[in-house]
């Protein structure tokens, strides 16, 4: 899922400083489930806001809504009818959404409401790690299932670099040595030989270094 | 009335305070005694986001506050309630019902006349 983090309060307050009446939207898809965006962030979100603008002596009036998917067209959509109603829009979708609504709905501003983190996964209940970069040409089939990308800090592709020290990483204390990771996993799997399978070089072309990508599939549309 | 503090969460916190509570108490039984295994540890954990949230946009802090006590500890309770009044009299009306020009003063003022 894309995960991410509400931003400060104090942020906010100062983004919708020039409002008195704005949309509050929530997603019911990735943010939802790290608790970041979904339905129950807006109820908390929109209160938290009405009580700090109240107290300053300056109300504001929140609509709170939560669209299916603010990345599909179908349900920003469904905002279309009353959007015109409000001055703002303070989205806690993730970076995707915001942008898709600001897209769409052009007449309205559109402000963020987090900060979007990773493609990651929910270690337990308020801890999300990262595991996908999204770089376009997936090679987990030749590493155990760990990605070199995203679980090397410096996203090597051909075993651990010397900063690596028992199985941790020099970056950082907390982090695991990605390549060791691999290696540890390739060997318990008895497959070592995919080791030197690794592309001799990987290709960033199918990665963000071409600029902002498109998936375009022929057989959908 | 719940029938379980797990019930609680945040957004319904909050509104108590833009309904006008001057401050919020959550009596749930004694910990490690929840029918429901945790609801009272959950609740004890939205209190405090809770807490953290007034604290940070001035309204709090100790505005609200959780109370563990067992369904036979009626003079317990009556003690919890009162001392959570006093404290709430004492810090007086909260922002919103200042802003609003009411709140605990304005009420016992209307009491009193
Ligand atoms: S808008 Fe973002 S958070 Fe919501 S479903 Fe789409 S990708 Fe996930
Ligand atoms: S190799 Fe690329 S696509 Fe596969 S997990 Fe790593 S970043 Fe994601």
């Amino acid at each position: 899922m894309i995960t991410g983090t509400p931003k400060p309060i104090d942020e906010v307050l100062e983004m919708l400083e020039p409002y008195d009446n704005i949309i509050l939207a929530g997603c019911h898809g990735c943010v939802t489930v790290c608790r970041v965006g979904g339905e129950k962030e807006v109820q908390v979100l929109a209160s938290t806001l009405r009580l700090a603008r109240e107290a300053s002596g300056k109300k504001i009036e929140i609509r709170e809504v939560s669209l299916e998917r603010q990345c599909d067209p179908e349900y920003v959509e469904q905002m279309r009818p009353y959007v015109e109603d409000y001055q703002a829009v303070l989205s806690i979708a993730c970076g995707a959404g915001i942008q898709f609504l600001a897209e769409k709905i052009t007449t309205t501003p559109l402000l963020p409401g987090i900060n979007t983190g990773f493609l990651g996964v929910t270690e337990r209940q308020g801890e999300w790690t990262e595991r996908c970069q999204g770089c376009g040409d997936c090679v987990l089939h030749l590493t155990g299932g760990i990605c070199p990308v995203t679980r090397c800090a410096k996203s090597l592709f051909h075993g651990p670099c010397g900063g690596s020290v028992r199985g941790i990483c020099e970056v950082d204390k907390e982090i695991k040595c990605g390549w060791q990771l691999i290696i540890d996993r390739l060997v318990a799997l008895d497959q070592m030989e995919n080791y030197g399978k690794l592309k001799p070089y990987k290709g960033w072309n199918s990665a963000r270094d071409g600029g902002p990508r498109r998936i375009i599939r022929e057989d959908m549309i | 009335m719940l029938p379980c503090t797990g019930r609680i969460d945040e957004a319904l916190l909050l509104k108590a305070f833009e309904n006008g509570a001057d401050g919020v108490m959550v009596v749930g039984c004694l910990e490690g005694d929840c029918h429901y295994i945790s609801g009272n540890i959950r609740a004890r954990a939205r209190v405090k986001r809770v807490y953290a949230i007034l604290e940070q946009i001035k309204i709090g802090p100790n505005r609200i506050r959780m109370y563990n006590l067992s369904a036979g500890e009626g003079s317990k309770f009556a003690a919890y309630a009162n001392e959570f009044v006093d404290q709430i009299v004492e810090l007086g009306p909260s922002p919103i019902n200042l802003a609003r020009g009411g709140g605990v003063q304005a009420a016992k003022e209307e009491e009193t006349t």
